[in-house]
């Protein structure tokens, strides 16, 4: 390196570095979103074990889920959780992009692709679920 | 002072300097490369080119087609040994760099495709996109990173050539970052190093191309070959300069006057050509000094459209339609509408001729050497001379290639031949001498001017007195200003007298090669009394082969103006011809070229 | 004429002299269609000829000319004054050294370039006086876009990644490793895998797409790092599930 003086190394902030453009902020309310999916995971863990645990586990159980702060839980994790899916969806054709001849199927036919698919999936689970 | 010991030296490392660089580790692995360039090698101005390559491939063309072009495109100033030369490799160049991963564009059956250019009877131009100087650069930077011989010294601006004794023996630069000057102890030296475009205040030259590598070899006694001859690119950008690349015409866009009128059939080039469909070789594919020429007079005639940045003609590339121009002429697009908020698809754009390339520069013969052993050029910098009086569009991008390469082999077989006994304390001399001017400047005082100050005025004096059309009485002003530019210069004191990165310093020196490379330009110009291709005077209006189918030399004469003596033009199969671009008859000659 | 007074506001280093970055204000007189480029050359012209930068093809194509404006990686030879309001603050490229006021030591990216193999490694060997590799237009449009980059940097400004973990390989290097990859000619992939499916590489990327959002090429350097990361995943599964099967 130069005699000269040295170069100047500007440090980055290791725990505030997102705070330095909304870009960075965006990034970091969908990574966040993983949380809520965690917790989503949880819960049906949770779920599952009071299912073994007996038909009394298994209705305090759901007494909780439908308790106030039950719903507004999982109305946040659904939140989250819609988020997560259309963020993720929103990427995928820069990942797998699909050539056509000279052409690239456009972002908005593979986003729509998986919305139909999510969609499709949904019902059916829906359907399985008694719910019609 | 740090010596760096290598066995070739190449200064410049633009798509000439990487070809040469590249062609030397491939020959001789062993060998000691430097690639030394005041910019990483990916700025080269290379990069800013954009039409494409010419280089003969298809079946309906022929090299003698080639060779015609290129002559009779010169005005027949050309070398036509060199011309010969020239377009045998341009081929097997080209396919070179398809080899090394060039993404030429595709016909359909993935053979490469070639589109029309100016002066051309036949398509031969490769292209990529709209932007085949920066796909080639980056190639052949990117093939340069396969080998490990090419050391590359990035940043260093080279101040002076150690001569000793007629024979080259490395130079001297200073490493930008530290502001240290180091000594290149190379036997054999490549100049690779750009035009001098940026001398005029309008030019799609990029800041960098100040003609550095031409004044070196100049002061160290090499002469600048056929420096009047400087060529305007009929369509840059009105405010900045910058380019619109030949291929808008070749794709089929036409030029039209304040009148809608598609002046350039007035001026030799009809007859008027359908829209859309260009003949090769007349109206808007007409060479490029005829097309500027045109502009001149149509502006002298007041049928030029005014605009904030001065008279401008008018683009129309609208009947391309979008699909075309985005696929083919991507980047025009993006620059109307960037820098002038004109969009091509739907509106003309306001163009004006820019100063673009150099036909002349530094005096090599066919092998690329010049007078003084153990230097080579190639490129713009250098003068075989392949463009003549007036370049073709898409030869300069294969030149650099050709005579990249050619640089190379000359440098290796001087190598090979032995290069002389160096006396190393007179070498050593030459170094300390540089180290001491440089000093000297950093130590000036009580000065007045600005850099900026003095180069405006060499840009004016230029703009004004060394444009498109010349006359004895301006090119006089120029010489006499210029002279008093270059003795002012010689007293000038540094801004900035620090070390890291001072780039005071560095247009301080660029500015003194700019200066020695425009007066050198203008005495040639004042003695060539004729007009032939791109060198136009208003009062010697007739070509003279008599007295003027010679080459101009100007030679260093240090504080004096340059001597100018000349040299004559190598002519096998061509005779000096007339250079007609008017459609009747390339008609005729195409029907004749049908016949054979 | 139209003008306009623009206030710059331009860190300033000399490390002969400085300890630490200062910031220096010039009042520029410019025009309505200039861009930040025009206004430093202007200020080192008639104000400032002591102030450094990086420029040379005011077009877009050579990519000396990357900075921090307001904040954004941007070439200063396409931030456009009248995109701006109030004072421009002009600082170097992010995530780089400073050498001397906006000029950036940019000696980690030039190595890392070189370590990808950045160049065509071919299926085949061919002489170059068979001809041309063929190579069909969809076959040339698949790596198009990635061979756009001008080695501009502004990805590496604006990766968090890089800025907080200095040897991942970054964007632009990785994009044109995938540049020779997808390119049929090709046949380099697993050369250039060892560098670029490596921790350094792409397993280092998040994916927080801030470098294809500030390229002024429109490369996609996100795009071509996800690419990589599925292709070397598929890479994985098939080595492990089916040992000795061509990739």
């Amino acid at each position: 390196m130069s005699a000269h003086g040295k170069p100047y190394v500007r440090e980055v902030s290791r725990y505030r570095w997102f705070l330095r453009s909304p870009r960075y902020m965006r990034y970091m309310v969908r990574e966040v979103t993983c949380v809520f999916i965690a917790l989503h995971a949880l819960v049906l863990l949770v779920g599952l074990k009071r299912l073994s645990e007996g038909r009394e586990a298994w209705e305090t159980f759901l007494d909780n889920l439908t308790a106030p702060f039950g719903v507004q839980l999982q109305l946040l994790i659904l939140a989250f959780a819609i988020y997560h899916s259309m963020s993720w969806f929103n990427v995928t054709p820069k990942a797998m992009p699909v050539q056509i001849g000279e052409k690239f199927l456009p972002g908005a036919v593979i986003i729509g692709a998986h919305y139909a698919g999510w969609f499709i999936v949904s019902i059916a689970l829906l359907f399985l679920a008694g719910v019609f | 002072m740090e010596i760096i010991k290598t066995d070739v030296a190449v200064l410049g490392a633009g798509g000439a300097g990487l070809r040469a660089a590249i062609a030397l580790a491939e020959l001789r692995p062993s060998l000691k490369i430097a690639l030394v360039s005041k910019v990483y090698p990916m700025r080269s101005h290379t990069c800013a080119a954009e039409g494409g390559a010419a280089g003969v491939i298809k079946s309906d063309d022929s090299l003698d087609h080639h060779f015609h072009d290129t002559v009779g495109g010169g005005d027949w100033l050309s070398d036509q040994d060199a011309v010969d030369y020239f377009i045998r490799e341009a081929p097997k160049e080209l396919l070179q760099l398809e080899h090394w991963g060039c993404p030429w564009s595709r016909e359909a059956n993935g053979s490469v495709a070639v589109r029309p250019f100016g002066g051309m009877k036949k398509q031969r131009t490769w292209f990529a996109a709209d932007k085949s100087g920066f796909h080639i650069l980056h190639t052949l930077f990117q093939t340069s990173l396969k080998h490990p011989s090419i050391q590359r010294f990035d940043e260093y601006y080279v101040t002076d050539l150690v001569v000793e004794d007629g024979h080259c023996r490395g130079f001297t630069a200073v490493e930008m970052r530290s502001g240290q000057m180091k000594f290149i102890r190379a036997n054999a030296v490549i100049i690779a190093s750009g035009g001098a475009g940026r001398m005029f205040p309008f030019t799609t030259n990029g800041a960098i191309k100040t003609g550095d590598g031409m004044a070196l070899a100049y002061r160290a006694g090499v002469p600048l070959k056929d420096m009047e001859f400087v060529q305007y690119h009929p369509t840059g950008l009105p405010n900045t300069g910058t380019l619109l690349t030949e291929a808008c015409r070749g794709e089929g866009g036409i030029l039209v006057n304040k009148n809608g009128r598609r002046f350039l059939q007035d001026y030799g080039m009809g007859p008027e050509t359908p829209v859309g469909q260009p003949v090769l070789k007349t109206m808007e594919l007409g060479p490029r000094d005829r097309v500027s020429q045109a502009f001149w007079h149509e502006q002298k005639k007041g049928n030029m459209v005014p605009t904030r940045w001065g008279d401008c003609m008018m683009l129309d590339l609208r009947h391309l339609g979008e699909q075309k121009i985005d696929e083919r002429l991507p980047l025009v697009r993006d620059m109307a509408s960037s820098y002038l908020g004109v969009d091509p698809v739907t509106d003309p754009v306001p163009v004006r001729p820019v100063v673009h390339y150099m036909m002349g520069g530094i005096d090599t013969d066919i092998k690329a050497a010049t007078s003084v052993k153990g230097l080579y050029a190639a490129g713009e910098c250098a003068c075989v001379s392949i463009n003549g009086a007036n370049r073709l569009g898409s030869n300069s991008l294969t030149e650099l290639l050709v005579f990249g390469r050619r640089a190379a082999l000359s440098a290796l077989e001087y190598l090979d031949n032995g290069t002389g006994t160096a006396n190393e304390s007179a070498i050593t001399v030459g170094a300390d001498d540089a180290q001491a001017r440089l000093r000297e400047l950093f130590s000036r005082s009580n000065g007045s001017e600005t850099i900026a100050g003095l180069r405006k005025e060499m840009m004016a004096t230029m703009e004004e007195n060394a444009g498109i059309y010349r006359s004895g009485e301006g090119l006089e002003k120029a010489c006499a200003t210029l002279a008093g530019l270059r003795e002012r210069f010689a007293r000038i004191e540094l801004h900035d007298k620090t070390n890291v990165y001072n780039t005071d310093l560095l247009q301080a020196m660029e500015l003194g090669a700019m200066l020695d490379c425009a007066e050198a330009v203008t005495v040639s110009a004042l003695e060539r009394r004729e007009s032939r291709g791109a060198h136009q005077r208003l009062d010697f209006t007739a070509r003279d082969d008599q007295q003027y189918l010679r080459h101009s030399l100007a030679r260093y004469r240090g504080a004096q103006p340059p001597e100018i003596g000349y040299s004559d033009v190598v002519i096998t199969r061509s005779p000096p011809g007339v250079r007609d671009y008017s459609g009747e008859k390339s008609a005729g000659e195409k029907s004749a070229g049908e016949q054979k | 004429m139209s003008e306009r007074i623009v206030e710059l506001e331009v860190l300033r280093f000399n490390p002969e002299t400085d300890a630490e970055p200062r910031f220096q204000r010039y009042s520029v007189p410019c025009m309505n269609e200039w861009v930040v480029l025009d206004a430093l050359n202007h200020v080192k012209e008639t104000m400032d000829p002591t102030l450094s930068y990086r420029w040379s093809c005011h077009m877009a194509v050579c990519g000396s000319c990357g900075m921090m404006i307001n904040g954004e990686p941007k070439l200063a030879c396409k931030a456009f004054l009248r995109e701006y309001d109030g004072v421009i603050r002009v600082e170097p490229l992010a995530h780089f050294p400073i050498q001397r006021d906006l000029v950036t030591v940019i000696d980690d990216f030039v190595t890392k370039l070189k370590r990808v193999k950045p160049y065509l490694i071919p299926k085949q060997d061919q002489p170059v006086e068979a001809g041309e590799f063929k190579q069909s237009p969809a076959e040339l449009k698949k790596y198009k876009q990635y061979t756009l980059c001008i080695n501009c940097m502004l990805c590496y400004a604006a990766c968090p990644e890089y800025g907080l973990v200095p040897k991942f390989i970054g964007p632009a290097a990785i994009s044109l490793a995938h540049r020779y990859n997808e390119d049929s000619r090709d046949g380099g992939r697993e050369q250039r895998q060892q560098e670029i499916a490596s921790n350094e590489g792409v397993w280092e990327c998040s994916f927080v797409g801030a470098c294809s959002e500030v390229c002024p090429e429109h490369v996609d350097p996100a795009g071509a790092l996800q690419q990589v990361k599925i292709k070397s995943t598929v890479d994985w599964y098939q080595e492990h599930l089916l040992p000795g099967s061509k990739k």
